[in-house]
């Protein structure tokens, strides 16, 4: 433990102060007794499927691509992924399937 | 009695619902707790850190200040970055989440992305309100998450099967989020527009900074081509 135990407490007052900023910040702008404008309510309905876009890339973002293997392990699983949520259409063994097949090709597969 | 059954009932649909960000936060949730433990910060630090801070990637790049000198301004403003696209999320739930009264507190304050991404794209079946079901999938999400972490500061270091890799887990379910938005044909043009803005951002900006202009990208398109998006 490198900090004092109130400069810890200080550090993660910061970071709840910093993330509830974020999670408020639009309920605030747009209280409810006040009708946001028509591009915000738009925006939330196209927002979902943007947002999960990117985060599916951000989970992606330090494969190495240009080094063996090439992110192979990574693009698999998520093809397995796909695949198992075509075929079954359950949430969690599309999951289970795509991390176990994960789990195995960089244990032993892609070493 | 009407009252207690319709909680039971929320509880009842919200929790299978739950379970993939179940074994997503148990993973990563007892892998901060065993972090913190490395670095000296016991349960009770990362417990702490869990349930107060409860921001999940945030927390992990919080390690590594707490283990430099003490720098809180640096936490905030790193915080405020890395956290940037809870604010999308908030705007997405504005609608959802109207009319709920004291329920919006908790709703709001434990909205991280996992849960967001369940309440933005499930729906409460019927004779369950709205306010009970999401909080269930609220409350549930925030309960695993602190568990999580409190396992893995006590018991952590006694697991002995290799993990590596168990982290995919979060990956898939945003995978799976993904596809089950991609089923809406409407909204396909906006969920090839954030693979393909977060892409461009991450090949310009390199992995550290690909959020924010991600997000700046991704509100130019939609605002952009929202007469053909939204018509």
């Amino acid at each position: 433990m490198r900090l004092t135990p109130f400069e810890t407490l200080g550090i993660i007052l910061a970071v709840a102060a910093g993330t509830q900023i974020t999670r408020w910040l639009p309920f605030w702008l747009f209280p409810e007794n006040k009708q946001p404008p028509a591009w915000v309510t738009d925006l939330g309905k196209v927002l979902p499927a943007a947002t999960m876009g990117l985060l599916v890339v951000y989970c992606l973002k330090d494969v190495a691509w240009s080094a063996a293997p090439h992110g192979a392990p990574e693009l698999l699983a998520i093809l397995a992924v796909t695949a198992l949520h075509r075929w079954k259409g359950n949430v969690l063994l599309s999951i289970a399937g795509g991390t176990a097949l994960y789990m195995v090709l960089v244990q032993c597969v892609f070493v | 009695m009407v009252y207690q059954r319709s909680w039971r009932m929320a509880f009842q649909a919200a929790f299978p619902a739950t379970i993939p960000v179940l074994t997503g936060y148990l993973c990563l949730g007892m892998a901060y707790g065993l972090l913190m433990a490395a670095n000296g910060y016991g349960p009770l630090w990362s417990v702490l850190m869990s349930a107060i801070g409860f921001g999940g990637s945030m927390q992990y790049a919080a390690v590594s200040i707490l283990v430099t000198a003490f720098g809180p301004l640096q936490a905030f403003l790193l915080t405020l970055m890395v956290n940037a696209r809870h604010m999308f999320y908030g705007l997405s739930m504005l609608e959802r989440y109207k009319g709920l009264g004291w329920a919006r507190f908790p709703l709001i304050y434990t909205l991280s992305d996992k849960t967001f991404s369940l309440v933005s794209t499930v729906d409460p079946p019927e004779g369950v309100g709205r306010r009970e079901f999401f909080l269930c999938i609220s409350l549930l999400d925030y309960s695993y998450w602190v568990g999580a972490t409190a396992l893995g500061g006590l018991l952590g270091s006694f697991i002995m099967f290799d993990t590596t890799g168990l982290d995919f887990a979060l990956t898939a379910l945003f995978v799976v989020l993904f596809l089950e938005q991609w089923k809406g044909k409407e909204r396909r043009p906006a969920g090839a527009a954030g693979v393909a803005c977060a892409v461009v951002s991450l090949v310009v900006f390199g992995p550290d900074n690909l959020v924010i202009p991600a997000m700046v990208m991704i509100l130019a398109v939609l605002l952009g081509g929202r007469k053909l998006l939204c018509a």
